[in-house]
């Protein structure tokens, strides 16, 4: 049994804030879910299936599903951090497919920055993992995490800042056009390599910005898709995969990609020098470089030259990525970026990318994240999707 | 850059952990072993992540190493060193590398066990330039 064909993304809407002051999480996880539902063109009484993850308020779906009246008769709160929600993007197929429900909504929201977090650099607190004893006493963040897997990469490949620095220009490159970016302002490699270090070897602009936010998705039965009046986006491939320490048995090198891409890609019936377009997990450069290799679109190794002098660049360059964007300039609602990954990959299928970063005959595009930490356990998530 | 003191987070020991914390009040650092497939891991537990044998021991380490990664966090108000040094036994593990300057630390250095006082716990394994 696979998930191909059986579902398609029917509605998809990015919270236009980034800074809610005076708004409440609740009502962003709603108001993204009323833009996702018009967009669709459908109605709130239509959803009959609802996935959240952690940054929803209360327990799972509960406190959700009350707050905007659904009547469910499926729900779904995995949560593997960022990617949580191209997991779910799979999962809402997959259901679709057993007649679990018909049209699932899937929301994020979060206001990291109105509560003035340092979601980067605060070292971890919270207690109640069996791996916080052995870990939180060496003060790990975010930042420093994913810089020990960049200086891993570059002792073992010869992977440089400059090259790291192509991806946040290329990100720079799309976000001029993006009115709602945070960051819209084109950045050069000296830039990037000349800004503070935050963890060696990442520098300031190696990082994601934070934002407040939110995003959600409408999936639907293809019964439903032919119905509505939008153009339709296929799901064809998922896949999903946890990475973690394995014992101290590890390789901070690659990431769970390695796993749930060529699952995704095997459902899909296709390969990665198909893919037209591409959403790319972009916490920071190192991130995108790593995921790259991984998905398949180069080598292991040689992600630093494959992204170097433009290549990701819409019209510019092979393999355009994150043209919103991305987690780098645009927006990380909730300090987890899956969700708008998957947008941004839709409107380039439903040819509604801004017309600067449009890519051309956009008829196979994927979304892929990364949740968690990079440098200690991740939950990796792979979707492909088709213009029909 | 001279390291300097950081107020270490106090590890909460539990029931499964004690031993590893009390061997490490002695100055001792202690790796899981599977008496079923015989293969080290850490974190030591109680069930073997390899075989998922449920007789796993402690075994005390060398306190030798190297350092498979590591990060300089510039940005926190005491700049320190987070690792992953990997045992000469075999399993890597999160860890600091202190007393040391933290410019000169290199990937494939070799590294000795050191424990610290931690802020109200017991003291954490941490290596410094062998």
């Amino acid at each position: 049994m696979s998930i191909r064909g059986k579902a398609y993304i029917v509605g998809i809407y990015e919270h236009p804030t980034r800074k809610a002051d005076g708004k409440s999480l609740a009502q962003l996880h709603a108001e993204s879910a009323k833009g996702a539902i018009e967009d669709a063109g459908l109605s709130k009484s239509d959803i009959d299936g609802y996935f959240c993850a952690g940054d929803a308020p209360g327990l799972g779906p509960l406190s959700m599903a009350d707050y905007m009246g659904l009547k469910l008769r499926h729900m779904d709160s995995t949560d593997s951090g960022g990617s949580s929600y191209i997991i779910h993007v799979g999962h809402a197929a997959e259901a679709i497919a057993l007649g679990k429900c018909n049209i699932a909504l899937i929301t994020l929201a979060g206001r990291p920055r109105s509560e003035g977090q340092a979601t980067g650099t605060a070292a971890r607190t919270a207690q109640n993992t069996p791996d916080a004893q052995f870990e939180n006493p060496y003060g790990p963040a975010t930042a420093n995490m994913y810089a020990m897997c960049a200086m891993r990469h570059m002792h073992q490949y010869g992977t440089t800042s400059e090259q790291l620095a192509w991806i946040k220009v290329a990100a720079s490159h799309h976000a001029q056009h993006n009115p709602h970016a945070m960051l819209r302002n084109v950045v050069t490699v000296e830039d990037v390599v000349n800004s503070p270090i935050i963890a060696d070897p990442l520098h300031r602009l190696d990082c994601c910005v934070i934002s407040d936010g939110g995003g959600a998705i409408i999936i639907a039965s293809p019964e439903v898709a032919k119905s509505l009046q939008r153009p339709r986006v296929k799901i064809i491939g998922a896949g999903e995969a946890p990475k973690h320490q394995m014992g101290g048995e590890f390789d901070l090198t690659h990431s769970g990609a390695v796993w749930s891409a060529p699952a995704a890609f095997a459902e899909a019936g296709v390969k990665p020098g198909d893919i037209k377009y591409a959403s790319i997990y972009d916490s920071f450069t190192i991130t995108v470089l790593m995921q790259i290799e991984d998905l398949g679109f180069c080598e292991k190794g040689q992600g630093g030259r494959f992204v170097s002098d433009g290549n990701l660049i819409s019209g510019n360059g092979k393999l355009p990525f994150n043209t919103d964007g991305g987690g780098l300039c645009n927006n990380h609602p909730a300090n987890r970026g899956g969700l708008t990954k998957v947008v941004e990959a839709v409107r380039q299928l439903r040819g509604e990318a801004h017309p600067a970063v449009q890519v051309r005959n956009c008829d196979l595009a994927l979304a892929h994240g990364t949740g968690g930490s990079l440098g200690t356990r991740h939950g990796a998530a792979t979707v492909i999707m088709e213009r029909e | 850059m001279q390291s300097q003191e950081r107020k270490i987070q106090a590890p909460q020991p539990n029931a499964e952990t004690a031993a590893f914390w009390k061997a490490a009040e002695e100055g001792r650092l202690m790796i899981g072993k599977c008496n079923a497939c015989g293969k080290l891991h850490y974190y030591p537990r109680a069930i073997c992540p390899f075989c998922f044998g449920d007789q796993t021991q402690l075994q005390q380490a060398s306190g030798n190493g190297t350092i498979y990664t590591y990060s300089v966090m510039r940005r926190a108000p005491v700049p320190y060193a987070i690792a992953y040094v990997t045992l000469s036994e075999g399993p890597t593990m999160m860890t600091n590398i202190v007393d040391c300057d933290l410019d000169n630390i290199r990937i494939g250095q070799q590294v000795r066990l050191v424990f610290k006082p931690s802020d109200g716990g017991p003291p954490v394994p941490m290596f410094t330039p062998a």
